[in-house]
């Protein structure tokens, strides 16, 4: 297909995804018309489902991978990991417009979204979440407007884009930080409710730190697929060095954990066979001490199909983390049940398929990818090489 | 002063005027009934059922069988997790003890529908229209209309025996533990006094509070005295320090390394990827 200077190829399974993104809107615009009862089965006991526990607070998190490279190239200048940067900055700001969409579907009263602009709840977790996830979202479009203009010229508006950059690099990295960690903090009023190996006062730290660990595995894996999809060489020196970050961010996640249950005396807990405490006994174990074990080999981490493996495993070990906190930990307060209907499900289908596709034609048509030779050429290489022996 | 209603558990016969009472002041449209295996009717609190009674047959052993009948509505905590975790400030604890949704009651519609209201109640209170395109949150709303013109609320009035008496919360408080000191039977302990930082609802009883549905451990301990808001705002006080305080680290970091780092050319290094 071609509309101009842009163009999007399409193959059957892109077309497949096209169509779940029809169906998607389809409805999105029967939840306008009919209310949030007749699409979804939550209830007074579920007030929050699929869009809010995955859609949202996985969407976000996964989007990690955004701030987490941005602090480890623009404000800690390690050069080598340029390459992928770009492509963590899109794929974290399409999350972060998944995630707003989400919401927008979610809330009940959405021609109020704007409310909270103007009438301060000051007091509320969500406040800081709201504001910060906005304005996040704005900056993450104008860095790569930054981008955009490279290809489409609009040199006035270019160069005020790129004179603010520092700045908005800085709180590109600040806004998340605080928001990931409000995400968390939004269960801290579900004290007594929340089982008590996820509730926690430390709850911001715990969220916050895992969507920052979780960057350079989202990363691995997307640079992964893209790699595979595009036919070019997989980033592995890259992906390899990165394990250094994740492995140390883990360790500390798990000690800090350990302490915490510890310290509020709900470490037996853990083991007393309910079903809270076996989902627990698989966080930390499959998605947490296996990862770390896995990125200290070397013979595993240097490896594609190693690393990409453990990487998988701190992925979905965040979004298991998540779950757990929705809904895991929640189940034996709230009482009542609660499983996605057909339309929770299509609806995020249809979120995640147009992620999909704007991926694609956004790293099609714009310079997002490293040129190859950069990457694993010889002559231009930006310091792959220490991460390669590593 | 802040009103209160005390309830005794000891005085309710589970008629269900209060039920009845409520519905019609406030004009609340019937929920179906259904069959169920508990004599609760309606079987929980909605958008349409701001309050109820519980039936509880409670077997002791060498005791005879004995009915309980626990009327429910908000608990209208003195800091409610509501109103501190609206982020439009749709719930507001007004001077007089009520809890109130702005919506309805002020004519203040900024309530954007999230539902953290609901995650944030301890006791499970907001309820949401499901059913409605453009659904408000509704609850108890302690008859704030009567309550303005010094009147009780319509479920205190409706009631025959005493179970429900409205007043001063203070005065409520002392009369309760009045009655649990003088008169024999009642368990040591009002329910809504400290749970949760305390409500202006306090139930007092001849039964333990946790066979008549009351959360009065969690997960193995008291439930928490200290009130939900205090405990959000022991993390999101720090927020403005965090803010200006990682954003000076994180420029004074990038200043620092950029010294070493060397200069590339962004534009030079990403072309889009070729898919023909």
């Amino acid at each position: 297909m071609q509309f101009g200077r842009f163009s999007f190829r399409l193959t059957g399974f892109r077309k497949l995804l096209i169509l779940l993104v029809g169906i998607a809107a389809a409805v999105a615009l029967w939840r306008f018309i009919s209310g949030l009862g007749a699409v979804t089965n939550l209830s007074d006991e579920w007030p929050w489902g699929l869009w809010i526990g995955f859609d949202l607070l996985c969407g976000i998190a996964l989007a990690g991978g955004g701030f987490s490279t941005a602090l480890i190239v623009h404000v800690l200048h390690k050069d080598k990991y340029l390459p992928i940067v770009r492509a963590a900055l899109l794929t974290s700001m399409l999350g972060y417009i998944i995630a707003l969409v989400s919401l927008f579907l979610d809330i009940g009263r959405w021609f109020n979204f704007w409310r909270p602009f103007f009438y301060w709840g000051y007091h509320s977790v969500l406040f800081e979440v709201f504001w910060c996830i906005a304005i996040y979202t704005t900056v993450q479009v104008l860095e790569f407007g930054d981008i955009v203009f490279e290809k489409i010229n609009f040199p006035s508006l270019k160069r005020i884009l790129h004179g603010a950059l520092p700045f908005l690099l800085i709180l590109g990295i600040v806004l998340p930080s605080l928001h990931q960690s409000s995400l968390g903090s939004l269960y801290i009023v579900a004290v007594d409710r929340l089982y008590p190996l996820w509730w926690s006062m430390l709850i911001p730290f715990f969220f916050v730190w895992s969507a920052f660990f979780l960057g350079p595995a989202m990363v691995t894996i997307e640079g992964t697929l893209a790699a595979r999809t595009y036919g070019r060489e997989p980033e592995l020196p890259i992906f390899s060095s990165l394990t250094k970050v994740t492995l140390w961010m883990l360790v500390i996640y798990l000690i800090v954990k350990i302490i915490d249950l510890v310290y509020r005396g709900v470490f037996s807990m853990a083991f007393n066979g309910s079903f809270e405490s076996n989902m627990f006994l698989i966080e930390m174990i499959l998605f947490i001490i296996l990862p770390i074990i896995m990125y200290a080999m070397p013979s595993v981490r240097n490896k594609l199909g190693g690393v990409l493996t453990a990487s998988i495993l701190v992925v979905v070990g965040v979004v298991f983390n998540r779950v757990n906190v929705v809904f895991t930990g929640m189940a034996g307060a709230m009482g009542g049940s609660y499983f996605p209907s057909i339309w929770e499900w299509l609806m995020t289908m249809g979120m995640w398929s147009f992620l999909v596709l704007a991926y694609c034609f956004f790293v099609e048509n714009f310079p997002i990818m490293a040129k190859e030779e950069y990457v694993h050429g010889s002559g231009h290489s930006i310091g792959t090489g220490t991460g390669f022996q590593a | 002063m802040s009103k209160g209603v005390l309830v005794d558990i000891t005085r309710c016969i589970g008629c269900r005027s209060c039920q009845v009472a409520c519905k019609s002041w406030n004009d609340l449209p019937a929920d179906k009934s259904e069959f169920s295996n508990s004599w609760d009717n309606p079987e929980k609190l909605s958008a349409n059922t701001w309050t109820k009674v519980n039936y509880y047959l409670i077997e002791e052993e060498g005791q005879k069988l004995k009915w309980r009948f626990v009327k429910r509505q908000c608990m209208h905590c003195l800091e409610p997790a509501c109103e501190s975790a609206c982020f439009t400030h749709s719930f507001v604890k007004t001077k007089e003890g009520a809890v109130i949704y702005k919506p309805t009651e002020l004519n203040k519609d900024y309530c954007v529908g999230c539902r953290y209201c609901m995650i944030a109640c301890p006791f499970g209170v907001p309820s949401f229209q499901w059913d409605k395109a453009f659904p408000y949150v509704l609850k108890c709303r302690f008859c704030y209309d009567r309550m303005k013109e010094d009147m009780e609320p319509a479920c205190v009035s409706a009631c025959l025996t005493g179970a429900l008496k409205y007043g001063d919360r203070d005065e409520l408080l002392a009369e309760a533990w009045e009655r649990i000191n003088t008169i024999p039977g009642y368990v040591k302990h009002v329910y809504g006094e400290k749970e949760y930082g305390g409500t202006s609802w306090l139930y007092i009883s001849d039964v333990p509070f946790d066979k008549i549905g009351f959360r009065t451990e969690a997960f193995g301990k008291p439930v928490t005295t200290r009130s939900i808001p205090s405990l959000t705002w022991d993390v999101l006080k720090w927020t403005p320090a965090l803010f200006f305080g990682w954003g000076a680290v994180l420029t004074i970091m990038r200043a620092y390394t950029k010294r070493r780092a060397e200069h590339i050319e962004e534009s030079e290094l990403f072309e889009p990827v070729d898919n023909k």
